[in-house]
């Protein structure tokens, strides 16, 4: 017990490293790439290629000046930021990392906790996560911020029903909410075990997700709650210091999570190719599985940031329409469509 | 441990809950009874039915009350515009909320014996399905329909009001 | 309709690709994945330092002449022409023994530019009758202050050992332009 409870203690000290790693080099890769698309070449002055960049801007961070405004609800004005980093670091939890790593006769599992619900956790998780965002922009006592506080809420809202619906066609597929047992399912791919991948199964699925996503991160085309044309800088426009970095902290992590629950949900999680016809022992494929995870994570950061600086920002009737007219339909029609193809095709 | 747990997570239930009913801003009553809603979702893992733990903060802590929260922080009510209620109103609101906790009271206490072990499985999703899906597949469906007849009136709600308001800007 | 480029706006009915907005998206992000390749068009400037023209109009410097002393006069010509009202200067007599110093018998105590209100058009340099100041190609450095922007004659006069070259821009044609002063904006 104290074993398990050691190993599961050292495994979340490291998830959270790493989150906050990825979540710190993502502003650098948001720079970066936003530098290449536009044919600039971005922060290259702090360090080799400036990959100090995130140190020095975190730093910042920290000496800012702290400014909390007079007429801010003070309690509710420092709860905001921190519930939206909360929540960000929590959703991690159930995310699988990697297979399991066998060493001296112990098994060691490369998740912090297999629930058997770990879908929904996930998705409870993402919705509680608005909050930060609520009374952060409701105390700051600014319009601005209250209405991108009421923005953002009116958005998630709207979208967690279509990420849901289609979350609901993939377990009609799967048949589990364990995020563990839906990476199993997609063992291999092309090679020895031919298993696809759930992208394949399910691509209208996997579209409305990607898209919802978005919105859930509050990333372009879908950013209207911080759209800085229109509100200045929305929910955290009275934000300073190390809690306005604590906000931007938590949209990176919440972006890495969704890439890694996108790669765990459709695109086969901790399983490559070719993997079990490689000839290695089951640790090692474990290893290049938890780098293949890393790498599609990369992939799905890259393309969020691909995205932002492609597209221009949604009008907000536009949102709602694309999502209550569009994508909720959509993601009705595909749960009919994958429950028709399952009980006739299938069978 | 879990009957610690259960000690712990009642009295936050409890406590917060009182605290929703006492706090004079509306805003800080929501952020309340949120924490009330993970209190009970605490519950219903004790119990180990954490699919129904889970679908409870999903609708309640994250769907329904932030739409609480939305409605509340865009009419922005603070507690000087508060309308001021008469003694009778209090009274009654008083008389009404006792009378149903009677009746809370009386239709649980019966069911006290019956209530499930927490080593039981039935809170699992295939389990829960198989019972809804079999047992009590005729109230699962009226629930549904009740949900949909709902739908369908707030459709009409708001289509009535798209239709009228063109005519109040002439 | 001069360049024949411009273009009606059409406003019709998007058809059904263009509705679900996806092939836009696929359209919008192959032209952006293209630019990722794209030569970069950033000067590293403190390392890499862009081409400049050879009459580029960048910091003033007030000349010495082959002796070493100070050509200008404070005849006050530059702050009249200048459009940006930058130029302020104070006069004083040259005593004896400073002919080493001060080339005429007047000279300005107190030059200042400031390098804030100059639009660096060059118009200080056309109006000195004496050849004294000019605009090099240097560019002015960046500071965080206002005053620091006001440059005096410890910024402004060339150091007499490190002499700043001005030929290339003393062309015949500037000099002929320089001996005929009618041909000036600002006679």
């Amino acid at each position: 017990m104290i074993a398990l409870l050691t190993y599961k203690g050292i495994l979340v000290l490291i998830v959270f490293t790493i989150t906050l790693a990825v979540a710190a080099y993502s502003t650098y890769a948001e720079r970066k790439i936003a530098a290449f698309l536009q044919d600039r070449i971005g922060p290259d002055r702090a360090g080799p290629f400036g990959l100090l960049q995130p140190l020095a801007d975190g730093a910042k961070f920290f000496f800012k000046e702290e400014i909390i405004p007079n007429v801010s609800n003070k309690t509710l004005f420092i709860l905001g930021p921190s519930i939206a980093m909360l929540t960000a670091l929590m959703a991690g939890v159930v995310v699988p990392w990697g297979n399991e790593l066998i060493l001296g006769g112990n098994s060691y599992l490369l998740q912090i906790a297999d629930l058997n619900v770990g879908v929904l956790y996930v998705f409870g998780v993402v919705s509680v996560g608005v909050y930060g965002i609520m009374i952060g922009g409701w105390s700051s006592n600014n319009k601005f911020s209250l209405l991108g506080a009421v923005r953002a809420s009116a958005q998630m809202i709207s979208y967690e029903i279509a990420m849901g619906l289609a979350i609901i066609a993939l377990i009609m597929m799967t048949g589990t909410l364990s995020l563990r047992e839906i990476s199993l399912q997609q063992v291999g791919g092309v090679g020895g075990h031919w298993n696809w991948w759930n992208v394949v199964y399910q691509p209208l699925g996997f579209l409305i997700f990607i898209v919802c996503a978005f919105a859930e991160c509050n990333r372009t085309p879908f950013d209207l709650p911080e759209c800085e044309t229109e509100l200045v800088g929305g929910y955290h426009t009275e934000y300073s210091s190390m809690k306005l970095g604590l906000y931007l902290f938590a949209e990176y992590i919440n972006m890495f999570i969704s890439s890694a629950v996108m790669s765990t949900l459709y695109f086969g999680g901790f399983n490559f190719p070719f993997m079990h016809d490689l000839g290695l022992s089951a640790n090692w494929i474990t290893v290049l599985g938890t780098v293949a995870l890393f790498l599609k994570i990369t992939f799905f950061i890259f393309f969020f940031m691909w995205i932002r600086w492609t597209i221009p920002r949604f009008r907000y009737d536009q949102l709602m329409n694309l999502g209550w007219k569009g994508l909720i339909p959509l993601a009705v029609f595909n749960i009919v469509l994958s429950g028709l193809i399952s009980l006739y095709v299938h069978r | 441990m879990t009957a610690y747990l259960f000690y712990f997570l009642s009295f936050v239930a409890i406590f917060s809950a009182l605290l929703v009913v006492f706090s004079k801003n509306p805003v800080y009553s929501i952020l309340y009874l949120i924490i009330t809603f993970f209190a009970i979702a605490g519950h219903y893992v004790l119990v180990n039915a954490q699919f129904l733990a889970a679908v409870h903060v999903i609708v309640y802590a994250g769907a329904i009350m932030v739409l609480f929260l939305y409605v509340i922080m865009l009419l922005n009510l603070n507690k000087e515009d508060e309308p001021h209620k008469s003694y009778l109103a209090k009274i009654a609101a008083v008389i009404c909320a006792g009378i149903m906790m009677v009746v809370l009271v009386a239709s649980l206490r019966g069911t006290m014996q019956t209530a499930t072990k927490s080593g039981s499985e039935i809170g699992f999703v295939n389990n829960l399905g198989k019972v809804l899906f079999n047992e009590f597949l005729l109230p699962f469906e009226i629930s549904s329909i009740l949900l949909l007849a709902a739908m369908v009136g707030v459709v009409m709600v708001g289509k009535a009001d798209h239709t009228t308001q063109p005519q109040d800007k002439k | 309709m001069l360049t024949n480029r411009s273009k009606i706006v059409v406003k019709k009915e998007m058809n059904f690709w263009e509705r679900i907005y996806l092939p836009a998206i696929f359209g919008g992000t192959l032209i952006t994945i293209k630019h990722l390749f794209k030569r970069k068009a950033t000067i590293k400037f403190p390392e890499v330092k862009r081409e400049v023209s050879v009459v580029y109009r960048g910091q003033h410097v007030l000349k010495r002449d082959e002796h070493g002393a100070e050509r200008c006069t404070a005849c006050g010509l530059c702050a009249v022409a200048c459009p940006a009202e930058a130029i302020t200067m104070t006069a004083a007599e040259r005593k004896k023994g400073e002919e080493k110093l001060y080339r005429e018998e007047k000279y300005a105590s107190v030059y200042e530019i400031n390098m804030l209100r100059c639009i660096f058009c060059g118009l200080c340099e056309e109006a000195c009758p004496k050849e004294a100041i000019f605009l090099t190609d240097r560019i002015e450095p960046s500071d965080y202050t206002r005053k620091s922007f006001i440059f005096g004659k410890d910024k402004l006069v060339e150091p007499v050992d490190k002499r700043i070259d001005v030929t290339k821009r003393q062309t015949p044609a500037v000099l002929n332009f320089k001996k005929n002063k009618l041909f000036s904006h600002n006679r």
